[in-house]
């Protein structure tokens, strides 16, 4: 039976009413019409879906509606815009980290919960925290010195 | 300012005098390519297609410069049926060649008609006139005219004049500086950039039950548990085409899954081997035989004293897209219109009409853009699936998402390949005879192909089409046979392929097509050619060489590695060395790969890779890194770890899991040396970087270890089965 359940994302408050076990990728895009989050897999295995509950990197392609609650969800769109970057933003344009980009919300999302943790992480240190994220087109060392950029705040 | 300018040949290659670029020649109305607006910006409507390649930032820094405007006013607008000129595939590394000398043309004829408009108008000879950034000035007179107030509709509503004059290559202020892509911004904020960000009102989801084998018969489909189930709006059979469509994604997915458990199958036996691809190809009774290139010396060759030979393999590999294939159709008064990531609008469009019955004019299609895709992979199946649905429904929007083992299942791949060479060579180690033989199928199944239809649901329908048949494409692109021909000069050589027409495991275009397994042939070859011979690998190639832009390119990387002549590995690391000249016409890359061999895991670590690269002219050299770095690490990716796995049924490979690829921890540092040739043509650099990849690896595996690798992946079996 689809529930009514009252989210935090991106700092507003929205209402969605789906069945529980609707995995919260899916309410991001199609109720709050947010394109950051990827389908990438839909396993759990690639990151791009990733965002940010509580802080801590998640896949939102395995983790239903029923328990996020009112933890506090952070979309790459919270972090900023083209107007106002992101630091994070801000380094992947300049380092033009991206090829086809669309593991490009994983790679963002997963480094803002390291830098939040570590502010000043060695490649090796990114590496690992990234060690989960495929990218496909290869552009991981243009996204390793982009998040390297953004925790020189350069 | 212009103070000479060169003829389109000079500039362009490839061009003879009084003709104009090839995708000018078919599509010769220059509004169909550009609209100068009076609001100071400049639409380009290319045929060619965004994938992550870089290439519309580069065609707007082309038409830019040629138009002598500021980048900032250029406006790219996706290829779209129903008004983009024709340009066939964005593929084969030919963006800037071809799409970017038709429209560096179209640009400099439009701007040679607004100097003649400007000049009427000011009453002064054209050729006192300057442009900067539209504006229009005279030597010969004061006052100004700019590019917005002389345009109009009308100007470019005509064909393309022949002996247009073009800027010279090395005044380029925009062309040769790396413009930050235009696509990346909305890309890292969350914007509308891909298929799967477009959202139409009332849009539905449908997701597709594929049969779980190529031959699978559908027995049974009891869909009435399914019709019932929330959100459902209609489940279609046609065949063995299955799908469905809901209101909300989730209840598309769980349709799916319970439309999958709702069909019964019977699936035949009827894949080969896996562990034994060589000897079933060798074994096909229908392979077409070719010798695709021969030569024998005339003058007397010297004495052969000894005859090597290998055999080498390639599997299949999987395009392994990020994100799985997604298109949206709608029909709306008559017309289909299809939001897709098609490598071609125009030749998707063409097998979509066929198949849906409809008149050409009554189709759309509009790229948007996908996740890479790296050649032929499910972005024209999944659009004639939404297509389908999109029917079923009444013409209501339908979002069509292919699942990620639909991707890895059913995608087409790129071949594998068998090959032998053996070649004679004289006291001194020079090559005196080379003889190659390849084994494998079609590299191009796309839509389009005549003679069939290239999409996967018109072979599941209850009136099946059939697949195009298969061909080979000729050289220098070729298709099996790319790069089977050595760039190196023998004085006899034969060079045969074996085309197999049978495909028991669905291929297509796969980036470099034959070529990764041809260049990794050869290089393997030549390293151990020259390991008999007691030559310097380097070297060897060296002397077997008569361009100097090869040359160059492999002094340069050898330099840049520090490479030192003769130095062996010792046990745990080494190197090795590999090059090509793309299509033997194209990029040039050589590239020496630096390894840790882990004995523990039998792991290959590849440590550092250096390149070398020519690609003529460069418009974007940070466009260029980008895919130099990207084909070298997906090379790196291909050789160490992948093929696609299939037991006597089924594709097995159908997650990240059963197909792994590079990781972040297993990065090597890449460290690439662009030589730029302004004064040349430009050349197509997109996929250059693949094939030296697992020859380099090769060869420095042997480098460390005094053992060879001849079949691909170098995964840990085949690192054991080498070092035990």
């Amino acid at each position: 039976m689809p529930q009514t359940f009252h989210l935090n994302v991106n700092g507003a408050a929205h209402n969605v009413t789906a069945e529980g076990d609707t995995p919260l990728l899916y309410v991001l895009r199609n109720d709050l019409g947010l394109n950051g989050s990827k389908f990438g897999c839909g396993l759990g295995q690639c990151g791009a879906c990733t965002a940010l509950l509580n802080g801590a990197a998640i896949r939102t392609c395995v983790i239903p509606l029923s328990a996020v609650g009112n933890a506090s969800v952070v979309t790459l769109e919270g972090l900023g815009t083209v107007e106002r970057p992101h630091p994070l933003q801000r380094a992947f344009i300049a380092e033009q980290a991206a090829q086809c980009g669309y593991c490009i919300n994983g790679m963002i999302m997963t480094a803002k919960a390291l830098l939040d943790h570590n502010p000043h992480p060695t490649d090796a240190d990114i590496r690992q925290a990234l060690a989960h994220n495929l990218c496909r087109c290869g552009t991981h060392v243009r996204i390793v010195r982009a998040v390297q950029r953004a925790a020189n705040g350069s | 300012m212009v103070f000479f300018s060169m003829h389109p040949g000079q500039a362009l290659g490839h061009i003879a005098q009084g003709e104009l670029p090839a995708d000018l020649e078919t599509n010769k109305r220059l509004d169909a390519w550009l609209r100068i607006n009076p609001d100071g910006t400049v639409e380009v409507f290319t045929g060619k297609v965004e994938y992550g390649q870089g290439a519309i930032t580069a065609l707007a820094q082309i038409a830019a410069e040629e138009l002598d405007v500021a980048f900032e006013r250029m406006r790219m607008r996706p290829a779209d049926t129903s008004h983009s000129p024709n340009e066939s595939y964005t593929a084969g590394s030919a963006s800037i060649e071809v799409g970017g000398a038709a429209l560096r043309y179209a640009a400099a004829d439009a701007r040679a008609s607004l100097l003649e408009m400007a000049a009427a108008t000011m009453r002064v000879p054209a050729s006192s006139l300057a442009v900067e950034d539209g504006v229009i000035t005279s030597s010969a007179a004061a006052g100004r005219v700019t590019y917005w107030e002389l345009a109009s509709t009308k100007f470019l509503a005509r064909d393309a004049r022949s002996g247009i004059p073009l800027k010279p290559n090395s005044h380029g202020r925009i062309v040769g500086t790396s413009v930050p892509r235009l696509d990346i911004p909305a890309k890292v904020t969350g914007g509308e950039a891909y298929v799967q960000d477009i959202r139409l009102p009332g849009m539905l989801f449908g997701r597709v039950v594929r049969p779980p084998s190529y031959g699978a018969q559908l027995t049974a489909f009891d869909d009435a548990s399914v019709k019932a189930m929330p959100g459902v709006v209609t489940v279609l059979r046609n065949g063995r085409f299955l799908g469905v469509v809901a209101r909300r994604e989730e209840q598309a997915i769980a349709a799916r899954a319970a439309l999958q458990k709702a069909a019964v199958w019977t699936m035949p036996a009827e894949l080969p081997d896996e562990a034994r691809i060589g000897p079933f190809f060798r074994n096909a009774a229908d392979a077409q035989v070719t010798t695709v290139s021969a030569r024998s010396s005339s003058v007397t060759a010297p004495r052969a004293v000894r005859t090597l030979k290998a055999t080498y393999s390639k599997p299949y590999l999987a395009h392994a897209s990020i994100g799985p294939s997604c298109a949206i159709a709608a029909i709306e008064s008559g017309v289909l219109t299809i939001w897709s990531h098609t490598q071609g609008v125009y030749p998707l469009r063409t097998d979509i009409a066929t198949v849906m019955g409809l008149p050409l004019d009554k189709v759309r299609i509009i790229h948007a853009q996908g996740s890479g895709c790296y050649g032929h992979n499910g972005a024209d199946d999944v659009a004639l699936d939404a297509a389908l649905l999109c029917r079923a429904v009444g013409g209501a929007p339908v979002k069509v998402q292919w699942m990620r083992d639909d991707e890895f299942a059913w995608e087409p791949f790129g071949g594998a390949m068998s090959i032998d060479i053996q070649a004679s060579v004289a006291a001194d180690g020079a090559i005196i005879d080379w003889e190659y033989d390849v084994w494998s199928n079609a590299f191009n199944m796309r839509p389009g192909s005549p003679g069939g239809i290239n999409l996967l649901a018109a072979w599941h329908l209850a009136q099946p089409f059939q697949h195009a048949p298969p061909r080979e494409l000729p050289l220098p692109s070729g298709g099996a046979d790319r790069n089977a021909v050595p760039y190196y000069d023998f004085p006899s050589q034969r060079i045969t392929e074996h085309f197999l027409p049978t495909m028991p495991i669905r291929v297509s275009a796969h980036r470099s097509l034959g070529a990764f397994g041809n260049v990794f042939a050869v290089e393997s070859f030549m390293d151990e050619l020259a390991e008999r011979a007691g030559v310097d690998p380097v070297e060897y190639r060296l002397r077997h060489l008569n361009d100097d832009r090869a040359k160059a390119v492999i002094r340069s990387v050898a330099e840049r590695a520090k490479w030192r002549s003769g130095a062996k590995g010792d046990g745990v690391r080494g190197r090795g060395i590999s090059f090509l000249r793309y299509e033997n016409t194209k990029t040039y890359v050589a590239l020496i790969a630096d390894v840790l061999i882990d004995r523990t895991s039998n792991t290959i670590r590849v440590e550092r890779i250096t390149a070398a690269a020519d690609s003529g002219l460069i418009i974007t050299p940070d466009g260029i890194l980008n895919q130099l770095e990207g084909a070298i690490l997906q090379g790196a990716s291909w050789a160490l770890k992948e093929r696609v796995r299939f037991d006597r049924q089924r594709v097995t490979s159908r997650d990240w899991s059963s197909y792994p690829i590079l990781t972040f921890p297993e990065l090597p540092e890449i460290d690439i040396v662009l030589l730029n040739h302004p004064e040349l043509p430009p050349m197509g650099a997109g996929e250059a970087g693949l094939p030296p990849v697992p020859g380099a690896i090769a060869n420095a595996f042997f480098n460390a270890t005094g053992k060879r690798l001849r079949e691909l992946p170098f995964d840990s079996a085949q690192v054991k089965a080498a070092l035990t």
